[in-house]
């Protein structure tokens, strides 16, 4: 009883405390500097103290859960509840506190009105307009999409080389079987920051210089200094997207009449060429009779200065984005690729043998009976591996591609000074592209869950 | 395909046809072969646009015509169960092949035959292949990184010490085993930080005093997974059961940690244990970078070792926790006797693939200006005596890291199985 009553009056002596600092500010800060600054971690978590020794005198008291001590259960619930919380907001009230104490002492504030200044920096590449007259924002939002730029490529071709992977280790095979095995152990081992490391510092620098180069397919250019394509001028390109929007759904109505057809009168379509022909003839129509057309943009070699060339015109990939690309899918593609061969594996021979029996040819099989369901298993698993390159591809900032972290948490930071906003907002930023891409996949999973009846 | 039945080898004709079959292998192997090593073309008669895939289209005459099934050669039906299944199986095997082959002579030349590895400058490099020699000066450095070259063998005695404690369970009695988790969880890290930090930090009992700035290489590696490790995994195991608690404001805040910190790179992780969380602590509160760094990778990887530790509770059946309270244990005695010990042997594996996660995220403390192995390497390849040997580091850096990961990887493999037996 008596221990009951000290637990108690901790409690309460825990909560007056949490609610002084809150409200009032640190209840001991009126003490003399010195002694401040030494005591500072200890007084600041005062009440976290006060509170665990009260659940210890509680558990001293050694209260049963019974109704006649209902109270004492309740206080069980919610003391270590009070005592997680009173932490966390402690941590934070410290952190807060001394971080307005070390801005006071630099004379910087807390704001974010420096993203309208004038960034005054520029980038080697970017998908959009940029000079260093823009603001702050701006450099952000380019440099957010040229970490995007990258996480795109790099999920497209992790996802072709993975699954082309995943399939061969389970081949028949021998051979094909242990060079894919061997591709995964080997490229999954070694940390992808060397793996970076040696396309950009060895494995590119070892291409030949512009005035060197040769031409691969007739007109594009892989030099030391980056990769030259031709570019795309079209003419009335909006009627040509047009023209695939209209393809792509007369396709989806088209796949959804030989749906019906085959459920009411088992009849099958030759589907996936109708598609395919519809595909290619209306966009082709519109060169025709839309007044679209096509030219290209061939890079032209040209000097700078004595020794110096380079690619004028066309496209111009540069080094990094190669380099970037390369490790990020080539290291990604082993994950993906084990985990198409787990989902082909998780599916049960016996699915396969009943679908054949069922009289299914061999791709309808496939198509119809193994893919839904191992997608099932691959899909959830992948979407992690997607979401882990796009948070490697920050990596970037090591080879000086001009990537989130490199243009804002790195020379944004470094010409602002304001620590705390710039890393703030960058990894709120990663976080909330991750946390929409994990709502996504939930969403996902719930609507392909196997609904049991 | 009718017409073509004459091709068709079955067991009639078996003689002829896997005789001939194996010589066209052979023939379009060896042209492969000599064309590779000793640049002799024996089909050069032919143009060269069929002279570069003659070997492809003979070799596959070759595979279609050994192609028979139930031969009743054993050789015969092994190889072609394993290598020859269809045309498009032939056409892959016989690609690989010759990758192979033609992959050979010049790796081979550039990493041993014409390789260098005498001398200590870069004048000794005179073959046109790899300058090992650049491995072998910068060596001391790739594993010590700048801590000074006499001092050494603190580095090396320390990790011994470490090791040899670590090895400690292994020999412990049947009394002792009780203490084992006691032992590891607080014991161990703690004598191993007073050896790392006496030892190889020094300042103490005559030994000179090294920053950890000269702190790196190889070794450097080594502590910050060591210590990043052990704790995280006590941090783990705190958030995974908080997760799983019933009380909702400590399940909320663990489950806002681990989502936090799992959706963030650990590249913006460093940047703001080295910007920003000095801005969080009182002025003159100094924290050296090095313990920096591993405070934050080991916040950032106990949010990950935590979702493993919880997939172990998850798996565990309910009758385990109705059992246990059923003998009156409470919360913590419930999940220290009873739970933990179920949950964490299922768990190893999980928990080693995270180790090796943390160990090919190392070489990452190179942003924040810790030379690691990958900062060395930096390091090196811009001093201007040792210039253009780029491709040799990054070669060296990835087998050593290979070695250890694969290892690693491995070891956590043959542990899945042993415990999936034993369920």
């Amino acid at each position: 009883m008596k221990f009951r009553l000290l637990a108690y009056l901790f409690f309460f002596i825990g909560f007056a405390d949490l609610f002084v600092k809150i409200f009032y500010g640190n209840i001991f800060s009126d003490l003399t500097e010195d002694y401040y600054e030494i005591a500072n971690p200890i007084l600041v978590f005062t009440p976290v103290i006060f509170f665990s020794i009260g659940g210890i005198f509680l558990k001293e008291s050694k209260v049963s859960m019974s109704l006649e001590n209902f109270g004492t259960t309740r206080i069980k619930y919610y003391s270590p509840q009070f005592i997680c919380l009173s932490l966390v907001v402690l941590i934070f009230l410290f952190f807060t506190f001394n971080a307005q104490m070390n801005m006071e002492n630099r004379g910087i504030d807390f704001g974010f009105s420096f993203l309208q200044q004038e960034a005054s920096f520029d980038m080697q590449f970017s998908l959009m307009d940029y000079d260093g007259q823009d603001p702050y924002w701006w450099a952000y939002v380019v440099a957010l999409l040229n970490t995007l730029l990258v996480a795109f490529l790099g999920i497209i071709f992790c996802t072709i080389i993975g699954v082309i992977v995943g399939i061969a280790r389970l081949s028949p095979n021998f051979l094909i079987r242990n060079t894919a095995a061997w591709y995964v152990e080997f490229f999954r081992n070694i940390p992808l920051l060397l793996q970076i490391f040696f396309w950009y510092y060895a494995a590119l620098r070892a291409l030949p210089l512009p005035q060197d180069a040769s031409p691969l397919f007739g007109v594009t250019y892989l030099t030391i200094k980056g990769y030259y394509m031709p570019a795309f001028l079209w003419n009335n390109l909006n009627v040509f997207v047009y023209s695939v929007i209209a393809a792509i759904i007369s396709i989806i109505l088209i796949r959804y009449y030989a749906a019906k057809l085959r459920d009411t009168e088992g009849k099958q379509l030759p589907v996936f060429y109708i598609s395919l022909i519809i595909l290619i003839v209306l966009p082709a129509l519109t060169f025709l009779v839309g007044g679209v057309s096509l030219n290209f943009e061939i890079p032209v070699l040209k000097q700078l200065s004595a020794t110096s060339y380079i690619y004028d015109g066309g496209i111009a990939v540069p080094p990094e984005l190669i380099a970037l690309t390369l490790a990020l899918s080539l290291y990604t593609a082993t994950f993906v690729a084990e985990c198409v061969r787990a989902g082909i594996q998780g599916i049960s021979k016996g699915q396969k043998e009943a679908a054949a029996s069922l009289g299914l040819n061999t791709n309808q099989v496939l198509k119809l009976v193994i893919m839904p369901q191992a997608l099932r298993i691959i899909i959830p698993p992948t979407t992690n591996q997607y979401l882990n390159l796009t948070k490697n591809s920050s990596l970037a900032a090591a080879i000086a591609y001009p990537d989130l972290v490199l243009v804002f948490a790195g020379t944004a930071l470094m010409q602002t000074g304001r620590a705390i906003e710039i890393v703030s907002i960058t990894m709120l930023t990663y976080l909330s592209i991750s946390l929409a891409i994990a709502a996504l996949m939930n969403w996902y999973n719930k609507s392909i869950e196997i609904k049991e009846k | 395909m009718n017409k073509f039945t004459f091709l068709k080898s079955d067991r009639s004709n078996i003689q002829t046809v896997v005789a001939s079959g194996l010589l066209l292998v052979t023939i379009s192997i060896l042209d492969v072969l000599l064309n590779s090593f000793f640049k002799i073309n024996l089909l050069s008669f032919l143009p060269s646009k069929i002279s570069f895939f003659s070997p492809l289209i003979i070799g596959l005459i070759g595979f279609h015509l050994i192609r028979i099934e139930y031969s009743g050669n054993k050789y015969l039906d092994i190889l072609n169960k394993n290598i020859n299944t269809t045309t498009f199986n032939a056409i892959l095997t016989l690609v690989i092949i010759f990758l192979v082959i033609k992959a050979l002579p010049p790796s081979l030349s550039w990493m041993i035959l014409d390789a260098n590895i005498s001398g200590d400058s870069k004048d000794a490099c005179t073959g046109s292949g790899a300058c090992w020699t650049y491995i072998k000066v910068w060596f001391r450095r790739f594993m010590y990184g700048m801590y000074p070259n006499e001092q050494h063998w603190r580095i090396n005695t320390a990790f011994i010490l470490v090791i040899a404690l670590g090895t400690f369970g292994l020999f412990a009695t049947e009394k002792m085993k009780k203490y084992l988790a006691l032992y590891y969880v607080f014991i161990y890290p703690i004598m191993a930080f007073l050896i790392i930090y006496y030892l190889i930090s020094g300042g103490y009992f005559g030994l000179e005093w090294i920053e950890t700035g000269a702190w790196g290489g190889l070794s450097l590696t080594f502590i910050v997974s060591f210590f990043c490790l052990i704790f995280c995994f006590p941090l783990g195991m705190i958030l995974a059961l908080g997760r799983r608690s019933s009380l909702p404001a400590v399940r909320y805040i663990s489950i806002g940690y681990i989502e936090f910190w799992r959706g963030v790179p650990l590249i913006t992780v460093l940047f703001m244990s080295s910007v920003m969380f000095p801005m969080f602590l009182p002025e003159d509160f100094f924290m050296d970078k090095l313990v920096r760094v591993i405070i934050a990778i080991t916040l950032f990887e106990g949010a990950y070792c935590a979702e493993v530790i919880r997939g172990g509770l998850q798996s565990l059946p309910r009758g385990q926790y109705d059992a246990a309270k059923s003998l009156g244990m409470g919360y913590w005695k419930m999940h220290i006797f009873v739970i933990l010990p179920q949950a964490l042997k299922l768990v190893i594996p999980g928990i080693c693939n995270t180790f090796l996660a943390l160990v090919k995220d190392t070489p990452l403390i190179f942003v924040v200006g810790l030379a690691e192995i990958a900062g060395m390497l930096a390091l090196a390849k811009t001093n201007p005596k040792w210039l253009g040997f780029a491709m040799e580091g990054y070669i060296f850096a990835s087998i050593i890291f290979w070695i250890i990961c694969y290892a690693m990887s491995k070891y956590s493999y043959n542990l899945e199985a042993k415990y999936k037996t034993e369920r």
